[in-house]
């Protein structure tokens, strides 16, 4: 684990967000610092993506409670300004973009251009820059909605470069890769978090790749923080129960020091599923 | 499949647009004196003819340069509705401006007014008020929901009021004596036959203007909008203030348009849709373009509409629905590549 300077960029102090009456996220205090890698985990409809989308100030509802973004209130945050800090990275969704992935990304200097200013070298420069160590470079020319979504997902990532953002709000990242792609994007997110001090906040289902790759974990249950720790202190039995309730179980790692989780079987299934087994392979013969 | 970025042989955008710019100064300079009496060129000066330069003065020039205005308006308002409700079927009437306009109109020629008003007369007036009522309708409706304004829900609002005033205007049409529900059916159909004079061209100069500006300043704006709200919301625009405004200043100035021109169709639906298979989706360059293709497309199907069927003059909007459809058609089909279609 790396040591974690103080500097807090992000800090909710009972925040909570009700959208037409429901709570959506109930009284959540948590603090992330400068250059952290945190996950957001919990069932569907637990307000992961309500949390990530308040860190970029998009929220609909009633809002209480506080939420500082670095160091100054969500509510006094100008959008273009904060856009020059902070970026939210969506799913690499089927949206039709009609635009080349080098107009797309100039687009992104948005922040620091005035209405009626051309494209000035400084921002074609910090395009390139950001192609290059995306890696999109292949397809600049090529319009967005003919790459596939591995490539998709590394221009969104590009774009929250060539904004020159340094926290990273990401949605579920490698929902829709595959594990080739998975593994390129996360070393990409690993890489910048590492090298560059991007803070990141990533949305992830999967729990097992986030207690290899995060500082931090937030369990997010109904609306409400269950779990803000390291790792290690998650991949606990009764930790993940709260989390999940009773549908885990822990098994070692044949690799790293962590445990991992996989579903849990009842022994009635686990009958079931022999028994269908048996019945395949009799059949096969 | 679609295309792997612009070609080497292609034209590039800034030739498009010169060439656009060229066809639309030597349309509006020509245009002015075709029609049912040809006019000769000295009328411009005076000329021998005292007749024909009042015609061209009073008339024809007048005509030509609203319908430029109201082609530009149409086009630009076509465009940026396309972008904001991310739809390429957006026309600048989705939001109820046409139809509120129409039922402004049809309860003028109902009552039977025939005030003016600064030299705008009733029925101008009325379609006026009936657009703004529209626009404010939809607005109201959709922005105090629970949810905040969704841009779909303000497009199915549109609809519903369009259908609604439709239904009206019908009512007012059955009830109404003959005459004046050929008025009424008249002035649906659009056309510029009306003007006389600059009092018109300047009251929606002054509207087109302003609404032109403010859509230009949110050029950036506006292209981010087109890849979906979160993006532009994320990169930094600040998503409410630039839908609120580019809403109103659309929908006013394409309401003084439907207010002296009535509704004409097809042009704001069509004119973006050419301009983007010519120039591609960056607003910044699609924006003039639509403006000078649009201003250029009415003006050519007028100058048509006053020739075609003289002395009697054919509604403009049909000949735009019946250039418009098929051309657009064509275009689809024979360039499948980059439709630049949401």
């Amino acid at each position: 684990m790396r040591n974690l300077n103080t500097n807090v960029v992000l800090e909710a102090r009972k925040f909570s967000c009700r959208i037409a009456g429901k709570p959506v996220l109930r009284e959540i205090t948590l603090q992330i610092r400068r250059g952290e890698y945190v996950s957001i985990v919990g069932p569907n409809g637990a307000g992961k993506t309500t949390l990530l989308r308040a860190f970029d100030r998009m929220l609909t509802g009633e809002i209480s409670g506080e939420l500082d973004i670095c160091g100054m209130s969500w509510e006094e945050w100008k959008q273009s300004d904060l856009a020059k800090l902070a970026a939210l990275v969506p799913q690499a969704d089927s949206r039709v973009i009609p635009f080349t992935v080098e107009q797309f990304l100039l687009m992104c200097r948005y922040p620091y251009m005035s209405p009626f200013a051309t494209v000035n070298p400084n921002d074609r420069k910090v395009v390139h820059e950001a192609m290059v160590g995306t890696g999109t470079t292949p397809f600049a020319k090529r319009r967005l909605d003919t790459l596939s979504s591995g490539e998709r997902q590394k221009v969104y990532i590009a774009a929250a470069l060539a904004q020159g953002a340094h926290i990273w709000l990401l949605d579920e990242p490698t929902t829709f890769l595959d594990y080739h792609h998975q593994a390129d994007i996360l070393s990409l997110i690993a890489l910048a978090n590492k090298e560059f001090d991007v803070t990141v906040v990533a949305v992830t289902h999967d729990l097992n790749h986030a207690v290899l790759e995060s500082d931090r974990i937030i369990a997010l249950r109904e609306g409400k923080l269950v779990f803000y720790g390291t790792p290690d202190l998650i991949m606990k039995p009764d930790t993940l129960k709260r989390v999940y309730g009773d549908s885990m179980v822990l098994v070692d790692h044949p690799k790293a020091d962590l445990p991992m989780i996989v579903p849990r079987m009842t022994p009635e299934q686990d009958k079931e599923l022999a028994k269908w087994r048996a019945k395949a392979r009799e059949k096969m013969k | 499949m679609a295309s792997q970025g612009p070609r080497e042989d292609e034209i590039g955008p800034g030739w498009t647009i010169g060439t656009m710019f060229c066809l639309a100064a030597l349309a509006v300079a020509w245009a002015p004196f075709w029609g049912m009496e040809h006019i000769p060129f000295d009328a411009l000066w005076g000329g021998a003819d005292d007749s024909a330069a009042d015609i061209l003065w009073k008339m024809r020039i007048p005509r030509v340069l609203l319908s430029f205005l109201a082609g530009s308006a149409l086009a630009a308002a076509g465009m940026v509705f396309q972008a904001l409700f991310r739809n390429p079927l957006a026309t600048p009437f989705t939001l109820g401006v046409a139809s509120g306009a129409s039922l402004g109109a049809a309860v003028c020629y109902h009552c039977g007014w025939s005030f003016a008003l600064l030299g705008v007369s009733a029925v101008s007036i009325s379609a006026l008020l009936g657009a703004v009522l529209s626009i404010v309708l939809v607005y109201v409706l959709t922005s105090t929901g629970r949810q905040g304004s969704s841009t779909a829900t303000m497009l199915l609002a549109g609809v519903a009021v369009s259908f609604t005033f439709s239904s009206l205007i019908l009512f007012m049409q059955y009830i109404s004596d003959p005459s004046k529900s050929f008025q009424m059916l008249r002035w649906v159909m659009g056309g510029m036959r009306n003007v006389v004079g600059f009092s018109d061209v300047l009251n929606v100069f002054a509207f087109v203007v302003s609404g032109c500006l403010i859509v230009w300043y949110l050029l950036l704006d506006l292209n981010l909008l087109s890849t979906g709200e979160d993006f532009a919301f994320t990169r930094g625009v600040n998503v409410n203030q630039a839908k609120a405004m580019l809403f109103f200043a659309v929908s006013l100035m394409v309401g003084a348009v439907v207010a002296v021109c009535g509704p004409i169709g097809f042009v704001g639906l069509m004119a973006p849709h050419i301009c983007r298979l010519l120039i591609g989706p960056d607003h910044r360059l699609l924006y003039p373009a639509a403006l000078l293709f649009g201003g250029v497309l009415l003006v050519v199907c007028d100058t048509i509409s006053r020739i075609i069927l003289a002395p009697t003059e054919l509604p403009v909007g049909i000949l735009t629905a019946l250039l418009g459809g098929p051309f657009f058609l064509w275009l689809l089909l024979a360039r499948r590549r980059d439709l630049g279609v949401f």
